[in-house]
């Protein structure tokens, strides 16, 4: 059991995390506090492609060294590299991630500039 | 051209939306005409793909010649090659639509809105064209966005109501990505095809359960499938109407076009609809989605509201028939999915007209509609066919392909579902009509009396647009038989 848990814990720090940014989502309700929480979420994701990206046996960045020797000529040991794709595809998520950041802070101050409050029971009651 | 023409959908529109701001630097009203020519370019682009496609079959575009599964793959088949038509017409006619609303509602935000509305169909486009899961991610992730931004335009509430959506959309885009990462784990691949290569020898995995399972809250949570379509309402009906009518019929669309990508191209029919318990599942959400949305969008006033839910029932017939999981109800979800966009745009456009005329969009606007603004309310008259299902609309065919799949199926629920439904339907438009003929007298009529004195007919650059949606629907209707030989039956799975 508890190699299940420190063997993979890269696995459950995720799941923690993505759990941590779920209930800022639904429980609190300061609109502040719901981006953190969704920022933490979707953290949690990048984590979790990373985490997929690693390999067993020391596996390192995948940056080729050309050898003084035999120039390019050398054979690539995949299994020696650590698998960028999922790095890459995460470069493209923080991208989207920080837009989605930047639209929800945006409407976030127009409508303190509205309310002059972030706490959403007062906004709901202002509305009525 | 017509070689380039799959790339030419997506990067007309996204170059247009780069240079919109600038001219809206120079002339506010010069964005509009940009708009159309953009949209027009790039519609074009969509038909050229159409009719190469009706020619030579499935079409390939490799972006930067990088071969699949590495590079990015654009795959036309049938079924998208369909939708993008349908997405770039819905674009242009609401395009058209837009120039007075906005002229009213935010006359300083010309150019930003437009902007933000080109980026969005290459967000649609986008979802519809790729072959590659990721991709389908980033794009369904810019149409969310520019969606988010463009109802935070809107009326009081807007903010708020555009807030939830981007807290329950975030959660919807995410869990997608983790089904995509959760895929990519087992079998290294972002590529539709090769997913679908790779897939079967592993459907005993976990791994591919839990991503499935992912893929599928995701996309629920986008295509506002009930319990999850809470952030819909409020949303649709607080955005300003131009842009609600491009939003609103397509949003939820796309991410049903999403599912069942997903369920019959990336997985294999059998998989999602034998192995898994997913046909009850969806036919149990389907029903409720149909039957509580009826009921909700009998209490609204609001005329806009009362849409909203019309929208969130008919996103449960769609998933309802695929969870009758036979060809019959397939066929009747992919014509549903066409028709429910044109009814979707005309009844949104409609609300838009009536929000332009009297600042409000309650039910009650509509007294005296039918002797001030004919032409628009013939036209509504024509979408609530449609909706209730009346031939020769075409909501009446594709209601009678998902009876007659709900039949073979043997499932008299959904039958009762579907045609309470449509009596609830009935009862909604037909006491519009009554309001609109001023048969009730009421005391709100006579608040209402005075105000009204002064209404005419709709802007022509209102009317003509939701007319030519008007006469669509009929067509559709007409035409349902070529649409389903010549498209549909080759995007129906085998089952």
């Amino acid at each position: 059991m508890l190699d299940f848990i420190i063997g993979k814990y890269n696995y459950w720090m995720y799941i923690v995390l993505m759990m941590v940014g779920f209930y800022a989502m639904i429980g609190k309700r300061n609109l502040v506090k719901k981006i953190i929480g969704m920022n933490i979420f979707q953290t949690a994701i990048i984590l979790f492609f990373i985490s997929i990206a690693c390999k067993k046996g020391g596996a390192t960045l995948p940056i080729l060294e050309h050898s003084q020797h035999d120039g390019a000529g050398h054979a690539v040991n995949v299994s020696n590299y650590l698998n960028p794709l999922p790095h890459v595809l995460m470069l493209t998520a923080i991208v989207v991630m920080v837009a989605t950041l930047g639209v929800a802070l945006a409407i976030m101050i127009r409508m303190y500039r509205e309310y002059h409050t972030l706490e959403e029971d007062e906004i709901l009651r202002m509305l009525q | 051209v017509i070689d380039q023409a799959p790339i030419l959908i997506i990067v007309i529109p996204l170059m247009f939306a780069f240079l919109t701001p600038l001219l809206g630097l120079v002339k506010r009203q010069l964005c509009y005409y940009w708009a159309i020519l953009a949209l027009s370019a790039s519609g074009i682009c969509a038909i050229l793909t159409l009719t190469s496609l009706l020619k030579t079959g499935v079409i390939h575009y490799d972006l930067g010649g990088w071969q699949p599964p590495w590079g990015i793959e654009y795959v036309i088949d049938h079924l998208n090659a369909l939708m993008l038509v349908l997405i770039a017409a819905t674009a242009f006619l609401a395009v058209i639509y837009s120039k007075r609303s906005i002229e009213q509602e935010f006359p300083e935000k010309t150019a930003a809105f437009y902007t933000i509305f080109l980026l969005q169909v290459v967000g649609f486009q986008g979802i519809v064209i790729t072959g590659d899961m990721f991709n389908l991610y980033v794009f369904l992730e810019i149409a969310s966005l520019t969606g988010y931004a463009l109802i935070a335009i809107g009326e009081k509430g807007a903010l708020l109501a555009s807030f939830r959506y981007v807290i329950m959309g975030t959660v919807g885009a995410c869990f997608y990505l983790l089904g995509v990462g959760y895929l990519y784990m087992v079998t290294g691949s972002l590529n539709m095809a090769d997913l679908a290569r790779l897939l079967p020898n592993l459907y005993s995995s976990k791994v591919v359960l839990v991503g499935f399972a992912f893929f599928m809250a995701g996309v629920a949570v986008k295509m506002a499938l009930f319990p999850l379509h809470v952030w819909l309402p409020d949303a649709y009906t607080r955005a300003p109407s131009p842009a609600s009518a491009l939003v609103a019929p397509l949003m939820t669309k796309v991410a049903v076009y999403v599912m069942i990508r997903i369920l019959f191209t990336v997985f294999k029919p059998h998989f999602s609809l034998e192995v898994l318990p997913l046909p009850e599942i969806l036919l149990s959400l389907g029903i409720a989605a149909i039957v509580v949305a009826a009921l909700m969008a009998l209490a609204q006033t609001d005329f806009k509201r009362m849409l909203c839910y019309i929208v969130v029932a008919e996103v449960g017939y769609m998933v309802g028939g695929i969870g009758l999981a036979n060809s019959v109800a397939i066929r009747g979800v992919l014509l549903h999915l066409v028709n429910d966009v044109i009814m979707t745009l005309g009844l949104f456009a409609v609300a838009g007209i009536v929000t332009f005329q009297f600042k409000t969009h309650t039910i009650a606007d509509f007294h005296g509609c039918f002797r001030e603004m004919p032409l628009t309310m013939a036209a509504l008259v024509v979408f609530a066919f449609s909706i209730i299902g009346v031939p020769p609309t075409g909501g009446f065919f594709s209601k009678w392909y998902l009876i007659q799949g709900a039949v073979i199926a043997k499932n008299w629920l959904f039958v009762i579902a579907l045609l309470t439904s449509s009596l609830i339907n009935v009862i909604l438009f037909f006491k519009i009509f009554e309001i609109g003929y001023g048969f009730t007298s009421t005391h709100d009529a006579h608040a209402h009396g005075e105000r009204k004195a002064g209404v005419k007919e709709a802007p022509l650059s209102m009317l003509i647009p939701t007319l030519v949606v008007a006469i669509g629907v009929i067509l559709v209707g007409i035409y349902n038989q070529p649409i389903m030989t010549r498209l549909i039956q080759f995007a129906v799975p085998e089952l």
